[in-house]
């Protein structure tokens, strides 16, 4: 065997090596196992789990979102499915074919279409290029889809509010929530791309119309593509909201308003329920829902008329004469003016160097309480007033509601401002000059109000000082129990009054319509209370409303109840820019009043009958 | 050279133990091949299919080697290492760029990769030069030697190719080891030095910064781990240690099987058998490639001369090598170099390449029992 060419020595060297070489082996392999047994064993649960989280994707699957119903069940928003063009730009072969196979399949707009694809993002996310298509637009896509790499058809779930700008200012609308919002905690549990109220009643009860999110668990592979799913947790739908106002009702002030810039609040002064709040210039809360270009959005904005502003409860305007009202039921409280007591009427009160001019040139002579309220007498309140002071009329408005929040369930409502000389010491740093009592005595000046604020006044008056906190929504449909919660009306306590004035004051503001101020809301059907009001725009000297341009030009309030014996409703009218409340406001407001009269006596719609109807 | 195979008892030689523990291994190598690229097409040939075809050439390859005389093959070790070199040359001109480097060689409907074939004709470069030349002092048994590894190494490096271009040293200094230097001590730390740098790596690699790391590998290896985020390596550690004691089955393996393992059918196939057969698997595989090896060993250490034993050792070292480095790789113990794993990975130049060696191993095993030589 051994090879004669080389020395014994050197192969026995050799074999000795290479049992060297044998126990390095072992020893390797020893250490390699050492390290898979490490991995395999040891952390084996730990890369399991790693693996599975790889795989596997949690899908959330969104809730639908509660719906509103008015007092009667007709449905004020829905869901409906709807149909989004995504694009994910990783499988798209060739963008300029796409470009033009979207334009010729559905008419879009080639540049719209290149921005949206050309916007900075991720590959492999799908990225929305259209929204609520039709449903044959989506066919049209999906036939196509294998010609168009890349293309996906999403069914989505979209808000829908069927009355179009009916109520659209008490609903509000949705929309992705903000990266600003995503880090509050109220919405701890909801996510990037997730749908919230973002105004009105959709955003102030949001929690409760929003659900609770399921979750599907998806089998994807290295490239995101879904291989299996499964659902592991039913999304939880929302609960679906009864508001207190009568859509028929809110139809009907809306319309009235009509192209007019202005707000009607209708209200239950028995339990502070909402019939109507109309605000217009209104938006379409079904265009708000979608995803707006930045343009249509700027244009909502910037709209001169405001159509986002709610004027009911975020538009703040000087009561004018409306004023009258708290400011007589201040009078007799303090006894500063006994119903028998007059005040003799020139036609202006003077008070110091300047004249404070009455409406109504020439004056009205002698009149006491009654009378200044029928014919709105601005001096006897100017004297009044002037008696009474500021802090005391501050009092008598706050415990109104005046100046302050009413508590309604919408967001960002505006209190207007009740002056006092501590408020003007603490807001204008000045001390208050006693003229300025005088402009307040007949609501102008600092105070200003919402029609809101006035409507909830009104009908604390037509209770006999009983106040409930204005609402909107007054039953709750738990989806999950499918109980039915009815409300209770929130009491804000009462106002410490005679009887007796308040039975004086609505004698008053009844005569103020039968032959008074607001003759023009006088009514064959029902008895109506109410007071006139004209809001000054700007100090102009009196001369024909005409030569006014319209913007400077006065509101008109009215605000009323009836019936005067046992009140039902109390109604705010105000017009923007249309003069004297009692040519431009009080017929509105008769209306109003008539309408719902009328709708009393028809049965009224049991709610839990119609919980089963209109899932969607 | 085949009528040597007629004229001494058919198939003397031939060793059962040996055949069945390669098949054994091929097995597993198409097996996973077969699971992890299911569905999956290179033209209309499975990949699995075309292993089998590879094994087919290759084990057409083994009995050529295997019937074959090794002393007339090393006759041509000079003339056939300046063929493989000038491929090696034309490979960087005209080869297949494929994850950065430039390794293959297109050849009709197929591409093959002269590296692995510079491997074994390295071993007969080597083995011949050590069993001819004088071997007395430093400059012959060290420097002449290791002028001879150099071109091929660097030609290697260039495409780049760090994983061959590391079995290029490897066998070198396995080849030292044994003949080469008087001092065994030298040669095993040598040998050991490159068998325990992927242990020894991790402690270094770890304590460099990430962009140290990616200015070391984009200059070694451009291709691998593009990302730079150790996306491969954390893949197959995942792939591997989720496979637990017993695996996840034939198909199970959801990180090969939905492409979160990168090359799951090359140089990552150890992986996807780890996950899918678990420690268990592992233990056997390891356990059949300690036996091809143990077994390799006895043939080199029973060898009838020096060339037959220089040839059996460097073949030896080549597959240690292979083996650990592949399986410290994809364990995570080592950065990431392609390097596969031998009889197992998919790849027709290795595979052959393997196999031819195994042949030319068995050779050394026959001549010992020939009568005449």
């Amino acid at each position: 065997m051994v090879s004669t060419n080389y020395p014994e020595t050197e192969f026995g060297d050799l074999h000795r090596r290479l049992w060297g070489l044998r126990v390095g082996l072992l020893l390797v392999v020893g250490l390699l196992g050492l390290r898979l047994w490490h991995l395999q064993i040891l952390e084996g649960p730990y890369y399991r789990d790693l693996s599975e989280n790889n795989r596997t994707r949690q899908v959330l699957l969104e809730p639908a979102r509660g719906l509103i119903y008015d007092r009667n069940g007709i449905l004020l928003a829905n869901n409906v499915p709807s149909f989004s063009l995504y694009v994910t730009l990783e499988d798209v072969k060739d963008r300029e074919v796409l470009i033009r196979q979207l334009t010729e399949l559905l008419g879009l707009d080639p540049t719209v279409v290149r921005k949206k694809l050309e916007t900075k993002g991720s590959k492999l996310l799908p990225r929305k290029i259209k929204d609520r298509m039709t449903l044959r637009d989506a066919t049209l896509v999906e036939s196509r889809r294998l010609d168009m790499p890349g293309v996906m058809i999403q069914v989505e779930s979209q808000r829908n509010y069927p009355g179009g700008l009916i109520a659209a200012h008490i609903l509000g609308y949705v929309g992705e929530i903000s990266a600003d919002q995503l880090e509050k905690p109220e919405f701890g549990d909801l996510h990037q791309g997730s749908i919230v109220g973002q105004y009105g009643i959709e955003k102030s009860y949001d929690r409760h119309m929003r659900g609770i999110a399921g979750q599907k668990n998806v089998e994807v592979d290295a490239v995101g593509h879904v291989k299996k799913a499964a659902v592991v947790e039913k999304p939880e739908a929302g609960n679906d909201l009864y508001l207190t106002i009568d859509a028929r009702l809110q139809k009907l002030a809306e319309d009235l308003l009509s192209e007019e810039q202005g707000a009607i609040v209708a209200l239950d002064p028995n339990n502070g329920d909402i019939l109507a709040m109309a605000s217009r210039p209104a938006f379409d809360p079904n265009i708000l829902s979608r995803e707006l270009t930045a343009k249509q959005w700027v244009e909502i904005v910037q709209d001169e008329g405001r159509p986002l502003n709610n004027r009911a409860s975020q538009g703040q305007y000087p009561p004018g004469s409306t004023f009258k009202i708290p400011m007589a039921v201040a009078a007799l409280e303090t006894k500063t003016m006994s119903p028998s007591s007059t005040v003799h009427c020139t036609g202006g009160y003077q008070f110091g160097k300047r004249l404070y001019r009455d409406w109504k040139v020439g004056g009205h002579g002698y009149v006491d309480l009654h009378e200044a309220l029928v014919h709105s007498c601005d001096v006897y309140f100017y004297s009044v007033g002037q008696r009474m002071g500021i802090d005391v009329i501050a009092e008598f408005g706050k415990d109104f509601g005046l100046g302050r929040a009413t508590g309604v369930e919408l967001p960002s409502e505006r209190f207007g401002i009740m002056p006092s000389t501590a408020w003007k010491q603490k807001v204008k740093r000045e001390s208050w000059l006693p003229g300025e009592t005088i402009s307040a005595a007949i609501g102008q000046g600092f105070v200003t109000v919402t029609p809101l604020q006035m409507a909830s006044m009104m009908g604390t008056v037509a209770n006999d000082g009983v106040n409930y906190r204005p609402r909107l929504v007054h039953a709750v449909m738990d989806r999950a129990t499918g109980n039915l919660q009815e409300l209770p009306a929130v009491p804000r306590g009462k106002i410490n009054a005679k009887p007796e004035t308040f039975r004086i004051i609505k004698n008053a503001l009844a005569d103020v319509v039968t032959k008074g101020t607001a003759t023009r809301a006088k009514s064959s059907m029902v008895t109506i209370g109410g007071k006139t009001g004209t809001a000054q725009v700007a100090a102009l000297r009196p001369g024909p409303e005409e030569n006014i341009p319209k913007k400077f030009r006065d509101h008109a309030w009215f605000v009323a109840f009836a019936p005067v014996q046992s009140p039902k409703i109390a109604v705010v009218v105000l017009a923007e820019h249309m003069g004297h409340g009692g040519a431009a406001a009080a017929p509105l407001a008769k209306e109003v009043i008539e309408t719902y009269m009328k709708l009393i006596p028809q049965a009224p719609v049991v709610i839990s009958e119609l919980s089963g109807r209109n899932r969607s | 050279m085949i009528d040597r195979l007629t004229e001494h008892r058919g198939l003397d030689g031939f060793d059962m133990r040996y055949g069945s523990l390669i098949l054994a291994i091929l097995g597993i190598g198409v097996l996973s091949i077969y699971s992890v690229t299911q569905g999956q097409h290179n033209g209309l040939t499975p990949y699995y299919l075309k292993q089998l075809m590879w094994i087919g050439l290759g084990a057409a390859a083994f009995i050529v080697m295997w019937a074959s005389d090794y002393h007339h093959l090393a006759r041509f070790a000079y003339p056939a290492y300046v063929f493989i070199l000038l491929m090696l040359l034309f490979v960087l001109f005209e080869g297949r760029t494929s994850k950065g480097a430039q390794r293959w060689l297109a050849l009709g409907p197929f591409s093959f990769q002269p590296s692995e074939f510079a491997k074994l004709i390295l071993i007969l470069v080597l083995a011949h030069y050590y069993s001819k030349a004088p071997r007395a002092g430093w400059l012959q048994r060290v420097i002449v030697p290791g002028l001879l590894v150099l071109p091929g190494l660097l030609l290697i490096l260039k495409q780049p190719d760090l994983g061959s271009g590391l079995s290029f040293v490897a066998i070198y200094a396995a080849m030292l080891l044994m003949v080469g230097v008087r001092s065994q001590a030298i040669g095993f730390i040598l040998l050991f030095g490159i068998m325990l740098f992927p242990f020894a790596w991790e402690g270094v690699w770890g304590s460099l910064h990430d962009y140290q790391r990616q200015r070391i590998m984009a200059f070694v290896d451009p291709g691998y781990d593009p990302g730079g985020k150790g996306y491969h390596a954390l893949q197959s550690r995942i792939a591997i240690g989720s496979g637990q004691l017993l695996g996840k089955g034939l198909h199970g393996g959801t990180q090969s099987q939905l492409k979160f393992l990168p090359e799951g059918h090359t140089d990552f196939v150890f992986a996807v058998f780890a996950e899918e057969w678990g420690f268990l698997g592992v233990l056997i595989l390891l356990g059949l490639f300690v036996g091809l090896i143990w077994l390799s060993l006895e043939i080199a250490s029973k060898a009838k001369d020096q060339l037959g034993a220089l040839l059996a050792v460097g073949i030896v070292a080549m597959l240690c090598f292979c083996v650990v480095v592949n399986i410290g790789m994809t364990a995570g113990m080592f950065p990431i170099v392609g390097i596969p794993l031998p009889l197992v990975s998919y790849g027709g130049s290795a595979t052959i390449m393997t196999m031819a060696s195994l042949g030319l191993l068995l050779n050394v095993k026959r001549k010992r029992l020939s009568l005449f030589y």
